[in-house]
């Protein structure tokens, strides 16, 4: 990330439009909704002078900060850890921070909007209490019996890499989010619950998941996946999201046979 | 909600503001308290199960069947209550056609369960929904395990 600041400086005593020579012209199409001014949602169109290698969050605080400061998103990190700003960029869930808008051809619209599934509060804002609320349901917490060791938990290496996938989860719904059985029914755990329900499962060291797949083996739990890959494709992350699916399922069928 | 390219007409007055904001659109079937509690049961697994089972049983049985039915011996012309008659006269044939009968409806109802229970939104399109296919495929069954087992060829 520090070379482009020493190659700038090579090319220093150029004047300022040096540097407007590689921005390029984006239309921002975005899906805005205010409840305080109507009940239907529009699209905006934005027009944005904007560098290609600079990403869309980058684009969306353009536009808040310079042309309209009702415009509402999440982030807070922005740079791809938190999880704030998963959003839908042109038709696929992506987090606007790590979304470059040459990769995405800005030579289009990019159309942005919230995420689905999810009751929309404001422009790009979701109520996340549905998804967190099946996240809880899972007891995405190390459950053991027995008294509490003196120093840390050990264990190997292998045991570790077992369930190293799905560690890497930041929660942003992406995943959820994209899946059509939880479009079509809010009660579904959804990938991201089964994810971290995946990480505990498989964890030596802990010893509730008995109790998890107990919890997954109910009418909304992971028999009800599709086996659709939209969640795999969607996680920012690259967690294989719908191999975790089905190695929990796979772990129910030889917990009985 | 609309899905055009335009901003909303200002000129009208909007009838919400910041004390009466415009109702959001709650998910589909959020959880209440109404929601069921869990059943803790392994319905769903033993259905995920039966699925794939079945399914491979069925590629078997019904390639088969059409292929004996449509394609050897002269095809579709040749079937008639003579060869009907003929087959089920042999416990092997009855029994391909069975279980052949008793799977294929049950995967195909299993399925449509699925796919109601994805799609139906409201709880009573989805009882009546499940209801109707529940009576077609118990009907099916009935109908065809009589059929196979009170076959009289010598019917007049």
């Amino acid at each position: 990330m520090s070379t482009p600041t020493l190659e700038k400086q090579d090319q220093a005593p150029e004047p300022a439009d040096a540097t407007a020579a590689h921005t390029i012209t984006v239309t921002f199409r975005i899906r805005r909704f205010n409840p305080e001014v109507a009940a239907e949602s529009y699209w905006e169109d934005f027009q944005l002078d904007i560098d290609p290698k600079e990403r869309v969050l980058d684009g969306l605080h353009k536009i808040k900060w310079d042309h309209d400061g009702t415009l509402t998103f999440r982030r807070s990190c922005a740079h791809g850890i938190c999880g704030s700003d998963a959003m839908r960029i042109n038709g696929r869930n992506r987090l606007a921070c790590k979304t470059l808008i040459k990769d995405i051809n800005p030579e289009k619209p990019i159309t942005v909007e919230a995420i689905k599934g999810l009751t929309v509060l404001k422009d790009l804002v979701v109520d996340m209490d549905p998804f967190f609320q099946a996240y809880r349901d899972v007891m995405p917490f190390l459950i053991t019996t027995g008294n509490e060791p003196t120093r840390e938990r050990l264990q190997t290496a292998e045991d570790r890499e077992r369930f190293d996938d799905t560690t890497k989860c930041i929660l942003c719904a992406a995943c959820t989010s994209s899946c059509p059985v939880f479009w079509n029914d809010g009660q579904y755990f959804g990938p991201a619950a089964i994810v971290n329900a995946h990480r505990f499962i498989f964890d030596s060291r802990d010893e509730g998941g008995e109790q998890r797949l107990e919890i997954l083996n109910d009418r909304d739990g992971v028999w009800r996946c599709r086996t659709t890959f939209n969640c795999t494709d969607a996680c920012p992350r690259g967690i294989e999201v719908t191999k975790a699916i089905q190695e929990v399922k796979r772990a129910l069928i030889t917990r009985r046979f | 909600m609309s899905a055009e390219t335009t901003t909303p007409a200002n000129d009208a007055v909007s009838a919400y503001d910041v004390d009466h904001p415009a109702p959001v659109i709650e998910a589909p079937r959020a959880r209440t308290r109404k929601t069921p509690k869990t059943t803790r049961t392994n319905f769903e697994m033993y259905g995920w199960l039966f699925m794939r089972l079945s399914g491979i049983v069925l590629v078997v049985l019904v390639l088969g069947h059409l292929l004996i039915q449509l394609v050897l011996d002269g095809g579709v012309t040749k079937i008639g209550f003579a060869f009907v008659a003929g087959r089920w006269a042999s416990p092997f044939w009855q029994a391909w056609d069975l279980i052949m009968l008793w799977l294929a409806t049950l995967h195909g109802a299993n399925g449509l369960r699925t796919i109601i229970n994805d799609y139906a939104e409201r709880d009573n399109t989805r009882l009546w929904l499940k209801g109707l296919l529940y009576t077609a495929a118990g009907f099916t069954i009935v109908l065809g395990t009589l059929v196979i087992f009170t076959f009289d060829p010598n019917i007049r």
